[in-house]
């Protein structure tokens, strides 16, 4: 197995006005691994996640001190255009949020962004995109239908498909199955575990057996602080640390 | 506690009493064959099916677990342990049934030789059975440690009492009948000792998460 870093944290400190969210953080997210982020509610997950995009700039009174690197090239150096960050590393969230527009528009919004206007670059990079997002077949024949029409599995399903449109390299996923059914959830996470041949993930997830399902390394977080990161598979078999076994065990506080 | 903190003891405590059961059965076929007491030993092999319904059980009540509890670290390793030292416990007492069909045999014809290494080798296995258990119990992998190297002892003691029997066997073929049957003892009392390894080495894995089965300790 080759194992490249995709992303690496450094020393990372973040807090929103004078509460601070999260302390001394230092891990690598390896390229086409998927890993995985847990913990208690207010543990830092999120925010977490949302500095590796530098989409938390704009939240008023965030702060963020240490460094992320993206392949060697640090996100938060002077000059570096976040919304350039934003287009390599995408970010899929927990409620679906596609736009109320048709599935096709949804789509090719980014690429329309970034300049792209030919309409059979348009449709092959649409076509693509949904097929990727294993949503295709079952949109094909009303891409010009509402995006607001499909279910909440499709919607989530087209929400990964528009942030592959603008191909990035990494996609950031903050609890996308939460607000979905199990089924909704398994197809989910089929998708994630293919589209793992081509892209970086990382996932915050509530669910434990989800991480437990799609990701190879675990990060344990609490107040704000890395407890343990390592294999998923040692991390609930065998956690090094006894808050990781009481939480992952469900004995928690 | 919790309602899955529960079943766990449960789980932990009908674990504990087939091991005695078992261990009561092993020190019986040993006292059945060197007291010659076949009623003993047949009480011995009609306890057999009691240690069989504690195996199903036991498998059903883990196989129930990691469906309905979907248990991750110490509580996986708890109840996949649970699972294994259940086949090994049944195996063992399997085993102490073979020692009281030999004893019922050698019964019926004149006692070949005063019993020496056989008891000292059973009581070996049965220490060996009981420490497996207590370590279990305590989730004590120094125990689980010890319980592993006493086996050496135990196969040591096998080949000792084969070259004896052999030797028996050259000299008189009168004695080979018996002398079989008795190297068939050993051989099943080792394989006792060798069943309380394997739950000794189960429990290292509880403890510490290693699996140090098909290693040198």
């Amino acid at each position: 197995m080759d194992e490249t870093t995709a992303l690496e944290v450094h020393d990372l400190n973040a807090w929103y006005g004078h509460t601070q969210a999260l302390r001394n953080m230092s891990l690598s997210m390896m390229e086409r691994r998927i890993t995985a982020v847990i913990g208690p509610s207010g543990c830092g997950k999120s925010t977490f996640i949302r500095c590796l995009n530098r989409i938390n700039d704009l939240m008023p009174g965030f702060r963020v001190a240490g460094r992320v690197l993206f392949k060697g090239q640090d996100l938060y150096a002077p000059g570096v255009d976040p919304i350039e960050i934003r287009l390599r590393i995408g970010m899929v969230f927990q409620k679906p949020n596609p736009f109320p527009k048709p599935i096709y528009d949804n789509v090719a919004y980014g690429p329309r962004l970034c300049g792209i206007k030919e309409r059979a670059r348009l449709d092959a990079l649409v076509e693509e995109s949904l097929k990727k997002a294993a949503l295709w077949d079952e949109v094909k024949d009303k891409l010009h239908h509402s995006a607001l029409a499909l279910s909440g599995g499709q919607q989530q399903r087209l929400c990964i498909a528009r942030a592959l449109a603008v191909e990035p390299e990494v996609l950031l996923l903050d609890e996308p199955c939460s607000a979905l059914d199990p089924i909704a959830t398994g197809r989910i996470e089929e998708l994630l575990l293919d589209l793992k041949k081509n892209y970086t993930m990382v996932i915050v997830t509530h669910n434990m057996q989800q991480a437990a399902r799609v990701s190879d390394t675990t990060a344990f977080f609490m107040l704000g602080q890395l407890v343990e990161f390592g294999p998923t598979s040692q991390i609930f078999t065998n956690p090094r640390d006894k808050v990781t076994e009481d939480y992952i065990t469900g004995r928690f506080g | 506690m919790r309602v899955f903190d529960e079943e766990l003891t449960a789980l932990k405590e009908r674990i504990l009493r087939m091991g005695a059961l078992v261990e009561t059965q092993v020190a019986n076929a040993i006292k059945a064959l060197v007291e010659r007491d076949t009623e003993l030993a047949k009480t011995v092999i009609a306890t057999d099916h009691q240690v069989n319904a504690y195996d199903v059980e036991i498998d059903e009540e883990c196989i129930r677990l990691i469906a309905l509890r979907q248990p991750t670290a110490s509580d996986l390793r708890f109840i996949t342990t649970a699972m294994k030292i259940s086949t090994d416990l049944e195996r063992m007492s399997d085993l102490a049934e073979d020692i009281c069909e030999r004893a019922l045999e050698l019964t019926e014809e004149p006692q070949l030789k005063p019993y020496i290494d056989i008891p000292r080798m059973a009581e070996c296995a049965r220490t060996m059975v009981k420490e497996a258990l207590d370590a279990f119990v305590n989730r004590n992998a120094d125990l689980a440690r010890k319980v592993c190297r006493s086996d050496a002892f135990v196969d040591d003691l096998t080949s000792q009492i084969f070259r004896e029997l052999l030797s028996y066997m050259i000299e008189d073929p009168q004695t080979i009948r018996r002398a079989i049957r008795i190297t068939f003892v050993a051989k099943y009392i080792e394989r006792i000792a060798d069943h309380a390894t394997n739950v000794a080495e189960m429990v290292v894995y509880l403890v510490e998460g290693k699996i140090i089965r098909h290693t040198t300790i």
